[in-house]
């Protein structure tokens, strides 16, 4: 029986599958610096895009990390935030009573120590040197311990770093209030700093002497976790 | 006329079942408020790692021995561009003199290219899962490969159901497993004849002789 088979011409697929392959997986060593290039290049056009089509690519969008199985949520009306530690007037504080202190504003770059970074984001809150002058903090208190309702993610900052003015308990991003996957009601935003630093879903601050590591230090991140100056990264900053 | 048999439709369906799978829960953790209003994030990353983890399976399973024949020498047929098909590429499918063999050219390059993707997701997505002995830098980079690669098999994924649902006698070809012998002698010429050499017996959905 007579056997014709279409194996003539040349063995082109093969090399664009292989090809194409190892460009692809070498790109886990290269794709740092094709992140970084794309960032700067799409960055600026996708800030100003009104048609959000840009949002759809994977440059300069918000990855959600959660450390524990769920997303946690909490509605304003049940969120409170408890201020204490070496603190001469321990508070707790609600969701309308912070609103009503003094705001700031400020448009920054967000950037992640896995290296995304989205470009422009407007955050709106309160000071965080507002939130623990209120507390009266004790002579022995140099740093503080952030908790999370999420009962695992905890952060930490020592006083002088808590002491920025770009350092904001914030409750807004880009006009909205904070949505759960961005960490809401309530969270930090430490804007020099990577964004592991920032914690999400706030509830308790507590004044120390010496911290506990927080989570992502307990992974291996660095507690001074300067943009472009820290987790051998080099980042422009934010 | 036969046209896939019974191992390559499997792992056609088997394949897009999992890809299935992977595309939907891979929406649900790249956009942020599809996160927000479903939920359960752990669940849908738990899924989207196992279903990725069993990707290579099908294939595996369907590769050796007697039952993947067909496949291993559909594999060869995707590997080779004849002249027709090089004059069909530079055409851009218009020049009426070519004849072509099983698959067109766009098709082969359209396999080469899911082939490598799957691939690069595969290898992108385990350095993410598990990122702990990899370098930072690996992991900022198989995030930028993974987000990526994974829009750009989209686009294919889409290109490749829209024509599918086009021409619902090629569609057929991977439901059914067999095509209309006119279509084949219309739009596949050189396999028709190929197939009519052979004296393949129809339906038998053992391939070659």
């Amino acid at each position: 029986m007579p056997i014709v088979e279409s194996v003539d011409g040349t063995p082109i697929g093969r090399r664009v599958f292989l090809g194409l392959a190892a460009f692809g997986v070498s790109g886990i060593v290269w794709g740092s610096k094709g992140a970084g290039l794309m960032e700067r290049l799409l960055g600026p056009i996708a800030v100003k895009d009104g048609s959000g089509f840009l949002g759809l690519l994977p440059t300069g969008r918000f990855r959600i990390y959660s450390v524990t199985g769920h997303l946690p949520r909490r509605a304003p009306a049940d969120w409170s935030l408890d201020v204490g530690g070496l603190a001469g007037a321990p508070y707790t504080i609600g969701y309308d009573e912070l609103l009503a202190m003094p705001a700031v504003e400020m448009t920054k770059d967000f950037q992640c120590v896995t290296g995304w970074r989205v470009p422009q984001v407007r955050w709106k809150g309160v000071r965080l040197a507002d939130v623990i002058a209120r507390a009266a903090p004790q002579a022995g208190a140099t740093a503080l311990e952030f908790e999370s309702f999420d009962g695992a993610y905890t952060e930490t900052l020592t006083l002088e770093q808590a002491r920025r003015d770009d350092v904001i308990v914030a409750y807004e991003l880009d006009g909205k209030p904070l949505s759960s996957a961005h960490g809401g009601p309530v969270r930090l935003y430490v804007a020099p700093m990577y964004g592991y630093k920032s914690l999400k879903w706030l509830q308790r601050i507590t004044l120390v002497a010496v911290p506990r590591p927080g989570y992502w230090e307990q992974q291996g991140y660095d507690a001074d976790a300067w943009i472009g100056r820290s987790n051998g990264r080099s980042d422009a900053p934010a | 006329m036969d046209r896939f048999d019974r191992t390559e439709r499997w792992l056609h369906w088997s394949t897009a079942a999992l890809v299935g799978v992977l595309v939907a829960t891979g929406a649900v953790l790249y956009w942020g408020e599809l996160s927000s209003i479903l939920g359960r994030r752990a669940f849908f990353k738990e899924v989207h790692v196992i279903a990725g983890l069993c990707l290579p399976v099908p294939f595996l399973l369907a590769l050796p021995g007697r039952r993947g024949r067909g496949l291993r020498r559909d594999l060869g047929v995707l590997n080779r561009f004849s002249a027709d098909d090089v004059r069909w590429l530079r055409s851009r499918g218009a020049d009426p003199t070519v004849r072509l063999g099983k698959f067109n050219p766009g098709q082969k390059l359209n396999a080469a290219f899911v082939g490598a993707a799957l691939v690069t997701l595969l290898a992108t997505g385990l350095v993410l899962r598990f990122f702990s002995p990899f370098p930072l830098a690996w992991r900022t980079g198989a995030t930028f490969v993974h987000d990526w690669t994974a829009l750009a098999l989209g686009l294919a994924i889409t290109g490749h159901v829209w024509l599918a649902v086009a021409d619902q006698d090629a569609l057929g070809g991977m439901v059914s497993g067999s095509v209309p012998a006119w279509w084949a002698r219309q739009n596949r010429p050189r396999w028709y004849q190929e197939q009519e050499l052979n004296e393949e017996p129809t339906g038998s959905g053992v391939p070659g002789p």
